[in-house]
């Protein structure tokens, strides 16, 4: 039976949950409303009010008290309603939790869930990609999954880890993605980036939502004879350089692809990663493509334009054939 | 415990973190040894003195930044705080953070961060881990006035009220945030006043008196530990030093000095001692020659110990990577 990619975020904490007593979920309209999204729907039912704890609307006491009950022991999994309130989060996740272990030997097994990113219409305060507002703070990991087997592996990976996990799960992927998953139990581990599609003529480097755009695109470039090779992060920190290397080392080619702003996106961070390593293979220059340096717009007209899409992709991939 | 052996142990304490304090501010700041800020709690020594030594053993507790002596009482050697001070590995962050941001899980203490008031929901979910844990445990909250015109206080106060979490709450007032009074932090006269607003009792003491501290935490444990969620204390006192070493305080009228040095809480207590028949002012000496030792041979530890190696500057970002 095909699982969403909302599905297995939900079967990956249930799963989790009966697993360990020491899993508990807070956030906002989460218990008896099942959340915004109805990734806990049934979760107050199953598990009651001590491990599904409904809170007031105070994302720095979200996130500090999973912080405090992580470093009793438990293994709390916040949810942000949405990602761009992870905001009122922010010094309880990137002073508190990111730096209790280099400063004082004290490990945060915390989860913070996050619904992020656009095409849905939801403005500028329900579509954001705030990921790398915390790639660059040491001591958090980073995951974004495009999948709904990386979502249901990674949530469960991230679960078990014994430091601070963000989790951004991409909020226009919930219902529009599904796939067999496996029967048993399986994780995904952290760190890991995967060649989703193997190719030899040009690589694209992405994640989240962007994967499937970047394999749409890629399914069409191949229609032109052209084979692309696609590698989806899945963790965005810590960064897994060596499968993106490998990858252009092969196709000597490399387009980075992210739906979140250009400056500062992953991207860069990807380009200079790219150049430092493996400038000798690259026969053409180092292409992105990106959402453009604004907020994310709330019109249909804007929001296309604002967002990348497999045309786009297309457009720079062929410039880099003929380059 | 006999009341002289509590007010032996309060007399102790107080009079070992004074000496520590005194130490690192007076000599090893101004011998260049101490690398970074120094923050020190000279006058405010009854409010940790006072809170912690009724804490159990299960307790958690999250000091401020002028609570040294929660850490004496849990058993963390002066050595360790003044190596801590002074940078080295033997410190309690060995090299890793400055001054009283550290914190102990062996000894269920619980580090700052500089923003002092995020420590507040951390302690509420510490408290709400106690509760789903079964364990009796009580959190100690401590922060200053200034730290309650902070959003995370409100936030972190607003749910473990809501929950009714085993929290006591404490404030030292100590009158200036920085160069800031009271009438510029907020609208009300008194901390205890935000207590109704949560529903939380809320209680004023005289922050000087570490007796007085003593038996209104005892309530406010107790209250705590029978499931009645949090309670509020607020430590009256005052800051008889800048903020930090590099501050003279120019800000703060003289004879207010002047006013609150008359209060101070180890003389006080020293007199009171006396009046009680506790101990003999000769037994008080001989406490303060051994606490005087203690901190010669804690500052001897602390210069043998050495630097950390750049080596590790690497290592503990993670468990693993």
């Amino acid at each position: 039976m095909s699982t969403t990619y909302l599905e297995a975020i939900r079967e990956g904490l249930w799963e989790e949950m009966e697993r360990d007593p020491n899993v508990f979920l807070l956030g906002e309209d989460i218990g008896a409303y099942g959340g915004a999204f109805k990734v806990t729907a049934g979760f107050f039912e199953r598990f009651g009010a001590r491990r599904v704890v409904d809170t007031p609307i105070s994302e720095a006491a979200i996130v500090g008290a999973a912080i405090g009950a992580a470093l009793m022991g438990l293994r709390p999994v916040a949810e942000m309603q949405f990602a761009d309130f992870i905001t009122c989060g922010f010094d309880q996740i990137v002073n508190f939790a990111a730096k209790c272990r280099y400063r004082w030997n004290a490990g945060v097994p915390m989860v913070v869930r996050a619904p992020s990113g656009a095409g849905v219409h939801g403005g500028p305060f329900h579509s954001q990609s705030p990921e790398m507002w915390f790639v660059r703070t040491p001591g958090l990991k980073v995951v974004a999954p495009a999948t709904a087997y990386d979502a249901k592996g990674l949530i469960k990976s991230a679960i078990r880890d014994n430091d601070p996990v963000l989790f951004f799960e991409h909020k226009a992927l919930y219902r529009r993605i599904k796939e067999d998953l496996p029967t048993g139990e399986y994780t995904v581990p952290i760190g890991q980036a995967k060649v989703v599609r193997e190719g030899t003529d040009l690589t694209i480097v992405t994640y989240g939502a962007m994967l499937w755009v970047a394999l749409e695109a890629a399914a069409k470039l191949a229609e032109e004879g052209a084979s692309v090779e696609v590698v989806d992060l899945r963790t965005l920190l810590p960064l897994d350089r060596e499968t993106v290397c490998a990858s252009v080392r092969k196709t000597s080619k490399v387009l980075l692809l992210h739906e979140d702003t250009r400056t500062g996106g992953m991207a860069g961070e990807l380009a200079a990663s790219i150049a430092e390593s493996v400038f000798e293979y690259l026969d053409a220059p180092i292409v992105r493509v990106t959402a453009p340096d604004t907020p994310v717009p709330y019109s249909p007209p804007l929001e296309d334009a604002f967002l990348p899409n497999a045309e786009k992709v297309i457009e720079k991939a062929r410039w880099l054939f003929r380059y | 415990m006999s009341a002289a052996e509590l007010a032996h142990h309060c007399l102790y304490f107080m009079s070992l973190m004074r000496e520590v304090e005194d130490r690192i501010e007076r000599k090893l700041y101004r011998q260049g040894k101490i690398v970074g800020g120094v923050y020190v709690g000279r006058g405010q020594e009854a409010i940790p003195v006072g809170t912690a030594l009724v804490a159990e053993p299960g307790d958690v507790l999250f000091p401020s930044h002028r609570d040294m002596a929660v850490f004496l009482i849990r058993g963390v050697t002066a050595g360790r705080i003044l190596a801590q001070y002074m940078g080295r590995a033997g410190g309690v962050t060995g090299g890793r953070d400055a001054n009283m941001h550290m914190g102990d899980l062996n000894h269920n203490i619980v580090s700052i961060i500089s923003a002092l008031a995020a420590t507040v929901p951390v302690a509420a979910g510490a408290a709400l881990a106690l509760r789903y844990q079964g364990s009796n445990g009580v959190v100690f909250s401590y922060f200053g006035e200034g730290s309650t015109s902070r959003g995370d206080w409100h936030e972190g106060v607003n749910f473990a009220t809501v929950q009714k979490l085993p929290v006591v709450f404490i404030c030292n007032n100590n009158q200036y945030a920085y160069s800031t009074p009271v009438s510029l932090q907020m609208a009300c006269a008194n901390v205890a006043d935000r207590g109704p607003a949560y529903n939380m009792p809320a209680e004023i003491v005289d922050g000087n008196d570490v007796l007085a501290v003593y038996e209104a935490t005892r309530r406010a444990a107790d209250h705590a530990r029978a499931g009645k969620g949090p309670y509020l204390l607020e430590c009256k006192t005052f800051r008889m030093t800048g903020h930090s070493a590099h501050d003279a305080a120019h800000y703060v009228p003289k004879d207010l000095f002047d006013e609150w040095g008359k209060l101070d809480p180890i003389i006080r207590f020293e007199a009171r001692m006396l009046a009680e028949g506790w101990r003999t002012q000769a037994e008080i000496d001989q406490l303060h020659a051994a606490v005087h030792r203690e901190v010669d041979e804690g500052v001897a530890w602390a210069e043998q110990s050495p630097f950390p190696d750049p080596a590790t500057l690497l290592d503990g970002v993670y468990e693993s990577y």
